[in-house]
């Protein structure tokens, strides 16, 4: 059942969002379930035969495999929940940004609150905290909540990987 | 019993031929100067991090063999990656315990567990096809020529102590453009 009040026209759709991965030549899937993206996101994905998804016991360690397969040519993407997300970051340190990985992360804003509401402004102190411990580590981040936003994925992809740095989209809503 | 670690690496590094080795913390000082290529894979940014990196690019490149010479105290910061790798289960996936029973380089401090942990028992249940265990020089130069060739994932412990002493350089181990001369050398350019 949705939770969202969003006009339809706006309705963030899951469909959309895994269109947009595919744009951006991402055909490898590391996760870790996360309620607000499992439903719509990954089970369509798992059940996708251009994706290969690769579910992981812990966050840092898809960190590290979507590095490996960068550095094999591949682009891949990180699904994870906020939590899983804090719990990673001395991967994110060492691994993402002083070892230059583009690692594109997917991340399920669990708990975040309505559309509309900004992440800075929830009522979730986990989630309060996701854009000031991005903004210390230095890892750009974009929130995704809106069909309008979608639009900001694929050129998020390819810009982490033209430059080498990793990238956070944090899905502020569970899509449609 | 136990083997010299370099000893061990230099009668690997005498069997390989174009696999890409991922190697951690004193495996990867030492690996680096026995067997010197651009198929080497340093790089993994945190302790316990080998072993995913590795998957990753053994998943990227299906077509060539991946060794990672993994440590006992790394891989107890990521246990959970044996049971993912098992799940995964890349063929060309040969996994090498170091097992010192020390944290070695951050001052030889011992493991909590000690010998009771069976590191073989984790890989076999978590879905490993064969896990070995090799303890003396002799039994690694028999063996090691057809462990490369094995179907993995495979896992495998190797007993080991300090050898000769090679100078720490984590400058190098973690270089990005070392990490970028890995990735021309896997891409062919």
């Amino acid at each position: 059942m949705s939770t969202s009040t969003q006009p339809a026209t706006t309705t963030l759709r899951g469909a959309d969002v895994i269109a947009a991965i595919k744009r951006a030549g991402v055909r490898f899937v590391v996760a870790l379930p996360d309620r607000t993206i499992s439903e719509k996101v990954l089970k369509p994905m798992l059940a996708d035969p251009e994706f290969k998804v690769v579910q992981v016991c812990k966050e840092d360690e898809g960190i590290s495999i979507c590095s490996g397969l960068y550095a094999t040519g591949h682009r891949a993407v990180m699904m994870m929940q906020h939590t899983g997300l804090l719990d990673s970051v001395n991967a994110l340190r060492g691994v993402a940004m002083e070892g230059k990985n583009p690692v594109c992360m997917i991340v399920g804003l669990l708990n975040k609150g309505q559309p509309g509401v900004a992440p800075k402004d929830s009522k979730a102190y986990g989630v309060r905290i996701v854009e000031p411990v991005l903004d210390a580590l230095g890892i750009t981040h974009q929130l995704v909540e809106t069909a309008g936003d979608v639009e900001k994925i694929a050129p998020a992809i390819e810009n982490a990987y033209a430059t080498q740095t990793p990238v956070v989209l944090m899905i502020g809503t569970e899509p449609q | 019993m136990a083997m010299k670690r370099d000893q061990c690496l230099k009668v690997l590094a005498r069997h390989r031929t174009n696999e890409i080795v991922v190697a951690v913390y004193m495996a990867a000082q030492e690996w680096v100067q026995i067997s010197p290529s651009d198929l080497n894979y340093t790089f993994t940014g945190a302790m316990g991090q080998g072993s995913s990196h590795a998957l990753g690019i053994a998943l990227g490149r299906p077509d060539r063999r991946v060794v990672v010479l993994d440590g006992d105290g790394s891989l107890l910061m990521n246990l959970g990656s044996l049971v993912t790798i098992g799940n995964a289960a890349p063929a060309n996936f040969i996994h090498i315990l170091c097992r010192n029973g020390t944290y070695e380089t951050n001052g030889a401090v011992g493991l909590p567990g000690g010998e009771k942990v069976s590191f073989t028992g984790f890989a076999r249940d978590a879905g490993y096809r064969k896990v070995f265990t090799i303890d003396t020089l002799d039994d690694w130069e028999r063996q090691i020529g057809g462990l490369l060739r094995e179907e993995g994932p495979i896992f495998v412990e190797v007993r080991v102590e300090p050898g000769d002493k090679y100078p720490e350089d984590f400058a190098r181990l973690y270089a990005v453009k070392q990490r970028d001369a890995f990735r021309r050398a896997v891409l062919g350019n």
